[in-house]
């Protein structure tokens, strides 16, 4: 049986398109100060740290960890790096907590962190390879026939996915740390902003940014002796699935099916869409939100644009999806998982702030990346499992 | 937060070539673009073809794959992306519709440009074949073949799955 783990303090940086008052270590510890100062304890009480980014290439700097080891008062402990693409932030929270769940150390750091602006993501995410013909223009040129196949699918009108990016830049306007601040979006406006990657709205895309996200996270023996809110961590899940394979369910892959159902399986969920009560989702293109939210087992198939133009995941809906503003007003690659998890504990912790959800007991984060390829999934809870 | 008074920012150019070994598998498929024939992979485990065979082995079965099989010309549009964002090193000219095209005898699409016809008129189903750069420009690459362009064949249903690959 894994020992418990939880979350005690949570961190992030003030996102932004381009952050040039830091260096990428500066960066990394505004977030990592915060986390401490959240939860009330010093660097020299970190056991163990555990950080994550996305591919090398989006800033030019190879293992940044080696450096930035450093910044992060490393020497004689341990520090992991993990690499799974847009997920990594994620994942890279749940390698922490398993630390922690195994019994080996007591109190873990977790970080993830770009800063996009040191260098050109459309192309760190377009180089040509040997087999393909480069016809592909960044993620956007990846996603977007998986979304036209999506709109076919379910038969969803044009509409929706305006209308998840109008909901999303609103919410952005109450949490002081999101990239963009957008009050003035309106469902008319979001219609005529123009087709990027057809049928992807520019305003359907999320913006890219730089920011890092830190946690604390804490054994059980330890978050008991320790004052102050705590999120406990009733389950985690990651799956993988190769990028392309004959007869690949691209629009729902069947990775994220399995990780969700070992998520909901692991913390005793029988039914997600009642007793969860706030979702952060990887949704960096608006049209996966209503995708996700029938890969994760909350909507039926081809019935999850029904909840987006139901009202049902805007923040005073049944299922609020991205308080925060989401990955569709914040978006450094590298951190965007980690942001999913750190403010799902901020929700049960009470600490969201202006766009808190009242009497949030229960949320999930949610990460993806790749070619929609893997998954990691945490379940926070304000109680102990 | 933009631009930070006093804080130096540095542009630094990197450049890398790379060597990329084919090995045995795809070696024989990017002869075939040398030689203008399109030559996929059976699985001996799943029998499905894997066009290009990428890493020599059936992604799903794990086996490394087996027979050669020659695919196309001709294929069918599963999905498309019509691209309007211009960006660094990009070759194409705005606006192009890159498609996914499952190859007559393939078992999984391949992306590539559509040529020869409106953007908005390419659809999920549309029948397409390619259209070959001159022999002196070809090298083992997919970039052999300059677009593809509607055939005006029939469309073909594609069933409920478009978008899947």
């Amino acid at each position: 049986m894994a020992d418990l783990c939880a979350v005690v303090g949570v961190g992030q940086t003030k996102h932004a398109s381009c952050r040039a008052d830091v260096s990428i270590a500066g960066l990394v510890r505004e977030a990592v100060d915060r986390a401490l100062a959240d939860a009330n304890i010093g660097i020299d009480d970190v056991d163990a740290i555990v950080i994550g980014k996305a591919p090398d290439p989006l800033e030019g700097v190879a293992m940044p960890e080696l450096w930035l080891a450093d910044a992060l008062a490393a020497h004689g402990k341990p520090v992991f790096r993990v690499h799974t693409a847009g997920s990594v932030g994620g994942s890279t929270a749940i390698v922490a907590a398993q630390h922690v769940m195994a019994g080996i150390h007591g109190t873990v750091l977790t970080i993830g962190f770009e800063k996009q602006s040191d260098g050109n993501a459309m192309w760190a995410l377009s180089v040509p390879i040997p087999f393909g013909m480069p016809v592909h223009a960044g993620a956007g040129g990846y996603f977007s026939p998986i979304v036209r196949g999506y709109i076919k699918r379910s038969g969803a009108p044009s509409h929706v996915g305006a209308m998840v990016a109008v909901k999303d830049r609103t919410n952005a306007c109450r949490n002081p740390y999101a990239h963009l601040h957008e009050p003035d979006w309106t469902l008319e406006k979001a219609l005529e902003s123009p087709m990027m990657w057809d049928p992807i709205r520019f305003v359907e895309t999320c913006p890219s940014s730089d920011g890092a996200m830190a946690l604390v996270l804490m054994s059980e023996e330890r978050a008991d002796k320790h004052a102050g809110p705590k999120a406990w961590v009733h389950a985690t899940a990651m799956r993988s699935e190769p990028t392309a394979f004959a007869g690949r369910e691209q629009v729902s892959p069947r990775a994220g099916e399995m990780c969700a159902e070992d998520l909901w399986r692991k913390g005793g969920i029988t039914n997600p869409a009642k007793e969860i009560d706030v979702a952060e989702i990887y949704v960096p293109f608006a049209w996966f939100e209503p995708m996700w939210l029938e890969n994760l087992g909350f909507a039926s198939r081809n019935e999850g644009w029904r909840w987006v133009e139901d009202g049902i995941t805007d923040i005073g809906g049944a299922l609020p999806v991205n308080p925060s503003g989401g990955v569709m007003s914040t978006n450094p690659i590298g951190a965007s998982g980690m942001l999913r998890f750190g403010e799902a504990a901020m929700q049960v912790m009470g600490k969201a702030g202006e766009h808190q959800i009242d009497g949030a007991r229960k949320a999930i984060g949610h990460a993806y990346g790749g070619g929609s390829q893997f998954f990691a999934m945490w379940l926070v809870s304000n109680g102990k499992p | 937060m933009s631009e930070a008074d006093g804080i130096m920012r540095l542009r630094q150019p990197i450049s890398v070539t790379y060597n990329w070994s084919a090995g045995p598998n795809a070696t024989s498929h990017l002869n075939g673009l040398l030689a203008g024939t399109l030559i996929g992979k059976r699985c001996p485990s799943c029998s499905l073809v894997y066009f290009p065979p990428r890493n020599g082995v059936c992604p799903k079965c794990a086996r490394v794959l087996g027979d050669d099989v020659v695919v196309g010309p001709r294929g069918t549009i599963t999905t498309f992306c019509v691209v309007n964002v211009p960006f660094l090193g990009q070759k194409i000219k705005l606006p192009y519709v890159a498609a996914q095209i499952l190859l007559d005898g393939a078992d999984i699409s391949m992306q590539h440009l559509i040529q020869e016809c409106e953007a908005g008129d390419v659809r999920i189903g549309m029948r397409v074949e390619p259209v070959w750069k001159d022999r002196s420009e070809w090298g083992p690459s997919l970039e052999n073949i300059a677009h593809f362009r509607p055939t005006g064949e029939p469309d073909r249903d594609m069933g409920v799955e478009a978008g899947a690959s």
